[in-house]
């Protein structure tokens, strides 16, 4: 009986904590949901000036495009994020992970292919994109005005 | 035939019993730290909205920074640690132990410039800063320092001094019954030590913030005449900084409120900062030679000269920072993490000493590549003035020689107006306080100018005077490889 009863108590503050921190918003690709914790703020606020704002949303870039890619990242950040923001102990400036970078690496080629396939050869750096030529260091701000 | 019904029923149970307290006391745990998780979200989320208790009524006349960081705890921690002394290559200060004496109750003061660059007593010959000039620390100093430095003992200073030294805006409103003009006006001829007597705090909150809603603004009649001077030089007429001033342009001039060069004019002491001009060092010196303010008598040269001050918001306007729109709070205050909140740093310090958040958010490469950046601009500064200096005094001791023959030769003043400009514009880097960094290339183009108002001097007291300035030579015509075509 005591059992079911934390049972219950553990569900029933499990899905408050849910749906005070507006859990199902991260399964959505909304880009004010990456903004509930306001240290995101000034890069929502930088992306809906950027050039990229009418045909990229957050999860366009910070996401892989296939399915099960996407939706394992969401949850490896997501959890990352909330370890990190929980615990505070994390540096500051922020800083991209290189697995991160990758990923928005890949998703630069996955819509200008065609136009970044000439550079993207083989002779300009290893297979894996981080040891090709980078589209972010010069094109740094596409995505957002901030780091 | 009810025991072993029992005794069937008491197996599982005593079985299952162990697993299922494991398992209450699971949930228990979990139910716990969702309950954590549930506070911590939610005090992110408070701290995201930055607010603060009104703990006390903020008004024009609190003037006491304990009182303000009642409010803002934060922001006053911060604000306190501008007590510690720390060396950069160039910049900071080192505590040095002394003992108390009468007159000055200090037990550490910072080290002194003059004895670690002896030229300077000769430089400054004749004038306080000959006497006492050390490193300058902390703006938790500034007020003490000013009212124990020996350059208090050799000359009497003006009240006007406090105007940057004090938290001055609560002082000249009450010397002016409510007038802050009337008020600095009134205490700019007092003596220094009479005008010391009204203050009581270092720079404090009040300076910089309107106490109904924390926006900034400017109290400083100096800065507030300045400004105007330079906007109206500009074409801009009735330029009223509290009204006209954008939010980053503030992040900029409250610093610019006293990091500035600046003299006494008249008789009433009036503090004016050169600006009409312009606020290049060449504009400054162009001011300066129209209404033929000089500060002192050079003791060894005869010549009239001009005292430079911490020019470094006329020096920062110069630079590359400031054209790309960087204020000085940005570097000097950069905004800070503390949870979720996010702060500006009020213990203003070298950036050399937190590179990360004052650097690294625009430039992301490491801090030792940053900090090595900074200390070869800087080394290449102090290299020019270094040889500034030397050239400046070789003409002083040649001008002193020369008077010593001959003090009626027809070459002395325009000798000992080359002595005149050529060590202002050593001067203003050398008071500046970021050794080049502000506007590296600007800093040594106006050393460069100096040594060459050095070098004419010297002609012209060996009696070789040439022409200080010469016909531009045209620009050298750019080739435009064979079908490149375009203008540029």
């Amino acid at each position: 009986m005591a059992f079911a009863i934390l049972v219950g108590v553990a569900a029933g503050i499990g899905a408050f904590t849910f749906v005070y921190a507006r859990g199902h918003s991260y399964l959505t690709n909304d880009p004010a949901a990456c903004a509930n914790c306001h240290i995101m703020s000034e890069h929502l606020g930088a992306w809906r000036k950027s050039p990229h704002r009418a045909v990229a949303t957050c999860n366009d870039c910070h996401t892989p495009h296939d399915p099960v890619g996407k939706y394992a990242t969401k949850a490896k950040n997501g959890f990352w994020h909330s370890f990190y923001f929980t615990t505070g102990s994390y540096p500051d400036p922020l800083r991209i992970t290189p697995g991160n970078h990758e990923i928005v690496e890949a998703s630069c080629r996955y819509c200008h292919e065609r136009i970044t396939d000439a550079i993207d050869a083989p002779e300009h750096g290893a297979a894996t994109h981080k040891g090709a030529l980078q589209c972010t260091r010069c094109h740094r701000y596409v995505g957002h005005l901030v780091r | 035939m009810a025991s072993k019904e029992n005794d069937a029923r008491k197996e599982p149970r005593r079985f299952g019993g162990g697993w299922l307290v494991l398992a209450a006391v699971g949930a228990a745990v979990v139910a716990l730290g969702l309950a954590a998780l549930l506070t911590n979200i939610f005090q992110r989320q408070q701290e995201a909205r930055n607010p603060f208790y009104r703990v006390v009524e903020l008004t024009d006349t609190t003037v006491d920074p304990a009182v303000w960081g009642q409010n803002f705890p934060i922001h006053y921690d911060q604000y306190r640690r501008t007590v510690d002394m720390v060396r950069t290559r160039y910049g900071g200060s080192e505590a040095l132990p002394v003992q108390p004496t009468v007159t000055d109750p200090r037990d550490t003061v910072s080290t002194s410039r003059l004895e670690e660059d002896p030229r300077l007593r000769e430089f400054w010959a004749g004038y306080a800063f000959a006497e006492d000039f050390r490193e300058e620390r902390g703006h938790a100093y500034m007020f003490i320092d000013q009212v124990f430095t020996r350059r208090q003992e050799v000359a009497q200073q003006p009240g006007t001094c406090l105007h940057c030294h004090a938290s001055v805006y609560t002082v000249y409103r009450e010397a002016g019954d409510g007038d802050l003009m009337a008020g600095f006006e009134r205490v700019n001829q007092m003596p220094y030590q009479e005008a010391a007597a009204l203050a009581e705090h270092a720079v404090s909150c009040i300076d910089c913030h309107d106490p109904s809603n924390m926006q900034l603004r400017v109290t400083r009649p100096g800065f507030i005449e300045g400004i105007r001077a330079l906007r109206a030089s500009e074409g801009v007429p009735d330029y009223d900084v509290n009204d006209d001033a954008t939010r980053q342009e503030m992040r900029t001039f409250v610093c610019g409120q006293c990091h500035v060069e600046y003299y006494f004019a008249g008789p009433e002491k009036r503090l004016t900062y050169p600006w009409s001009k312009g606020l290049k060092a060449d504009s400054m010196l162009a001011y300066y030679e129209e209404n033929g303010h000089s500060d002192w008598t050079h003791a060894r040269s005869g010549a009239p000269m001009l005292k430079a001050q911490h020019p470094e918001f006329e020096m920062y306007m110069q630079g590359v920072h400031a054209r790309s729109g960087v204020a000085c709070a940005d570097c000097h205050m950069p905004y800070m993490r503390v949870g979720a909140m996010k702060i500006s740093d009020h213990w203003v310090r070298s950036p050399l000493l937190n590179i990360d958040n004052a650097c690294q958010t625009c430039h992301t490469w490491p801090e030792d590549e940053l900090r090595s950046r900074v200390h070869v601009i800087q080394d290449r500064t102090y290299e020019i003035r270094n040889v500034a200096i030397d050239a400046v005094l070789d003409l002083s001791r040649a001008i002193e020689e020369l008077a010593a023959r001959d003090s009626t030769a027809a070459v002395l003043p325009a000798a000992r107006n080359y002595h005149r400009r050529a060590q202002f514009m050593t001067d203003i880097v050398e008071a500046e306080n970021s050794m080049g960094f502000h506007a590296d290339q600007e800093s040594v183009r106006v050393l460069a100018r100096a040594i060459n108002y050095a070098r004419l001097g010297l002609a012209t007291v060996l009696g070789r005077p040439l022409a200080e300035t010469r016909p531009q030579t045209a620009p050298p015509q750019t080739v435009t490889p064979r079908g490149e075509g375009g203008s540029r």
